[in-house]
């Protein structure tokens, strides 16, 4: 186990170095990508045909419009193309999605979630995969950081009734970030072995007299912006533990990379928009202590093996890929949920009982450390201001965070971000098993490991598709009515719901004039702070969840540790 | 503009935007990006496929089996580990067990495939590597570890009439070792082992 820690030392060390180093360019960069005035010629052109003039600006209600309107017609779109799917080009026969399977996916692709209750090479062919899924993975990443932009917008605005405007916004974040980041993240994958053509599946004869289908696709296209875009659906089944989706050990330490570099440096655009690169910092450290914390966590609780299957064999391997090794799976694992990715290099069902209830506490925490691109950071400005609000109550002080005071229009709307996730995570999985038609069906057909795990399966369900994680206990039989429908909803509104309310809160900041920096002004740089917002993350997820917690994981792995 | 106008319009404005964006990144990419990859890593990008006496048998990257149609192992060639996909090694349907860690069923599978080993290859349980007995997250897991190759050296030898310091000079050849020094494990890549094999005479 000791040679096995140095091991992973070495590896979050280099994530972090390879983090740390593009922190300021890439940070910078997105600033001035969505604070420029000046439009690039192609874009100039989009917004001719789609009518839209790139000069004016929205208040926070037109921002709202635009961002539901956009998103609806993905959904629209999405849900269209597979229930047609047998009349397009490249369908490799496979026919259409039946209603509740198409309505979940056509959500999980436009919320960031990629949840997939299905099984992508026996049901969607080529057209689906790049024409609908590949385009909802760069336009729901650029809907996260435009929301976000807009929220970072209202903190350094002075007296203003507009927050941007959400086609500007969304289109830069499509043009100028997402796709060349996917592009050259596209051409070093295929390098290492992930493939990209437009065959079908190829039969071969094996080297031992059997025949053996193997799959084709463009797959590098598509994991790019899965990886870049923080979105974590798989193009095969086996998601990124696929060889052809994540071949070697370097393909997965780049993989972890691209889905951590833009939310770690989102911090930075955040500090400079609101000119003080400080207040940066303190973000992205905070998001740092958890993956620290968390992924040593995760690391430790695997390399221990305990309960009846890894002590039987000898180690945790089950559900994980040789050539990862433990190490390189639990980083990878700690990495997708944290960021809201979803994207697995191992299975997590197959985790000993308190890792795989890690990866459940990293998506409880709300997925802001650093969680998905946009999402994260506005997930973390949401509960800096609650920081703020009970810091104030501390010392009696009217709370402010970068000038702007916190009221009681500002709180109540970070409360009800904050309550919206857990209402639907809880309410889920107590439905599940409450509903007497339902409960049968779940634990019947759902559910692969009955018991406190199964119980652990469905909790999992709900917490990735409300947090817009995608991950699964994969066991689970999700393909059915109630959790086609159910984590359809919650998926839905887990993704919109919150970004209502930011939006309403960037609206209301914005049209505050900041008040001056006084000796009594909680300074939000510092260490202090930073420890404050890491306790109001803990408690705020802790609280929620700890009960649920209970009956599962921790039920599971202390009867059997 | 009234608040119902404008959504009205707003729809408009995002029916054009999602037609124009899935033009640019659902079909102009993903082909850029396809001719690029056939340009300038073909052999990659249609899937690393090997060859033995001039026949493609399978992808370097993907796991196949070597037992009878019935799952027996054929002790003439290295096994891979336990597959999941699907009955198993199947190319449509990769996937885990996604078995739990007090699952009955797992704890039947790892002792069988533990007294399978023992069995076929005359060790005991002691010395039988975890790879060998759990089944991967893809079900096409293409390697094993140095260990579980090292411990088929007699079994493959003899099957096959060959020296076993030839066999295991053979796998000592082909194991490696960890990118970088520290990404990944030590492991075989068991098919491009076996062809290697095959060609031993």
């Amino acid at each position: 186990m000791g040679a096995q820690l140095w091991l992973f030392a070495a590896q979050l060390g280099t994530v972090i170095l390879v983090l740390a180093v593009a922190y300021r360019p890439l940070g910078d960069y997105m600033a001035f990508a969505y604070a420029s005035p000046r439009h690039l010629r192609v874009e100039r052109g989009f917004y001719r045909l789609i009518g839209v003039d790139p000069s004016s600006e929205q208040s926070w209600p037109a921002y709202v419009r635009a961002v539901l309107a956009f998103s609806t017609a993905g959904i629209v779109l999405l849900y269209a193309l597979q229930r047609v799917q047998e009349l397009l080009p490249w369908s490799l026969g496979l026919g259409p999605v039946n209603e509740a399977l198409a309505f979940n996916t056509a959500v999980s692709f436009v919320t960031n979630t990629n949840w997939q209750s299905y099984s992508p090479e026996a049901t969607l062919g080529f057209t689906v995969q790049f024409a609908g899924l590949a385009v909802q993975n760069f336009l729901s990443a650029a809907v996260g950081i435009a929301v976000a932009v807009a929220l970072v917008r209202a903190f350094a605005a002075r007296h203003s009734s507009t927050i941007g405007n959400f086609w500007v916004d969304v289109t830069r974040g499509t043009l100028r970030i997402l796709l060349p980041l996917a592009a050259i993240a596209a051409v070093l994958l295929v390098a290492g072995g992930v493939v990209q053509n437009l065959d079908g599946f190829h039969t071969v004869t094996t080297l031992s007299g059997a025949t053996q289908e193997i799959p084709g696709g463009p797959v590098a296209s598509q994991e790019a912006i899965k990886i870049v875009g923080t979105n974590g659906g798989g193009y095969f089944n086996a998601n990124s533990a696929h060889p052809f989706e994540n071949p070697l050990p370097w393909t997965s330490m780049l993989q972890i990379i691209l889905m951590l570099v833009i939310p770690f440096a989102l911090p930075r655009t955040f500090g400079r928009l609101v000119n003080d690169n400080r207040q940066g910092y303190a973000i992205a450290a905070v998001m740092a202590t958890f993956f620290v914390v968390s992924s040593t966590v995760m690391t430790l609780l695997e390399l221990g093996g305990s309960g009846s299957a890894p002590r039987l064999a000898g180690a945790a391997l089950e559900g994980k890929e040789l050539r990862f090794g433990i190490v390189g799976s639990t980083l990878y694992g700690t990495s997708s949920t944290l960021t809201s990715t979803g994207a697995v290099n191992s299975m997590h069902d197959s985790y000993t009982a308190l890792g795989g209830g890690m990866a459940m506490i990293n998506m409880m925490l709300g997925e802001v450390a650093p969680g998905g691109v946009g999402s994260g950071l506005y997930g973390m400005l949401v509960i800096a201001v609650i920081a703020v609000f009970i810091a104030g109550l501390m010392v009696g002080r009217t709370p402010e965070y970068l000038g702007k005071k916190i009221r009681a229009r500002e709180m109540t709307l970070a409360s009800l971000y904050i309550l919206t996730t857990p209402a639907l995570v809880l309410a889920g999985t107590a439905l599940s098993f409450a509903i007497p038609g339902v409960q049968a069906d779940v634990t019947g057909t759902s559910i692969a490991n009955p018991g406190l795990h199964g119980f652990s399966e469905v909790l999992y369900a709900f917490t990735s598709a409300a947090n817009n994680n995608g991950s699964a206990f994969a066991g689970l039989t999700a393909n059915t009515p109630w959790l086609n429908t159910a984590l359809g909803v919650a998926m839905m509104l887990g993704r919109f719901l919150p970004i209502v309310f930011v939006l309403a809160l960037a609206g209301s900041l914005a049209q505050q004039d900041p008040v001056p920096v006084t000796a009594g002004t909680l300074p939000t740089h510092r260490v202090q702070f930073g420890g404050l917002l890491i306790g109001t993350v803990v408690l705020v997820s802790a609280l929620t969840y700890f009960p649920a917690l209970a009956l599962g994981p921790l039920a599971e792995g202390l009867l059997h540790s | 503009m009234s608040a119902r106008r404008g959504s009205a319009r707003q729809a408009w404005v995002a029916l054009r935007a999602l037609l124009l964006m899935t033009v640019a990144l659902g079909i102009v990419f993903p082909l850029a990006i396809t001719a690029i990859a056939q340009l300038a890593f073909p052999a990659q990008a249609n899937g690393s496929l090997v060859r033995s006496d001039g026949r493609v048998v399978g992808s370097a990257l993907i796991e196949q089996s070597f037992t009878t149609a019935k799952g027996v192992a054929l002790p003439q060639w290295f096994q891979s580990r336990p597959s999941a996909a699907g009955a198993g090694y199947d190319g449509r349907a990769s996937g885990g067990s996604n078995a739990g860690p007090e699952s009955h069923s797992l704890l039947t599978a790892i002792a069988a495939r533990r007294a399978a080993i023992e069995k076929s290859d005359g060790v005991t349980a002691d010395r039988i590597p975890a790879d060998a007995l759990t089944a991967s997250a893809s079900g096409l897991d293409p390697d094993i570890s140095p260990a579980y190759a090292l411990l088929q050296v007699p079994r493959v030898a003899a099957a096959r009439g060959l020296s076993e310091s030839a066999v295991r000079a053979l796998v000592e050849s082909r194991i490696q070792g960890r990118e970088l020094g520290y990404l990944g494990e030590p492991v075989v890549n068991v098919l491009e082992l076996n062809i290697a094999l095959a060609a031993l005479k």
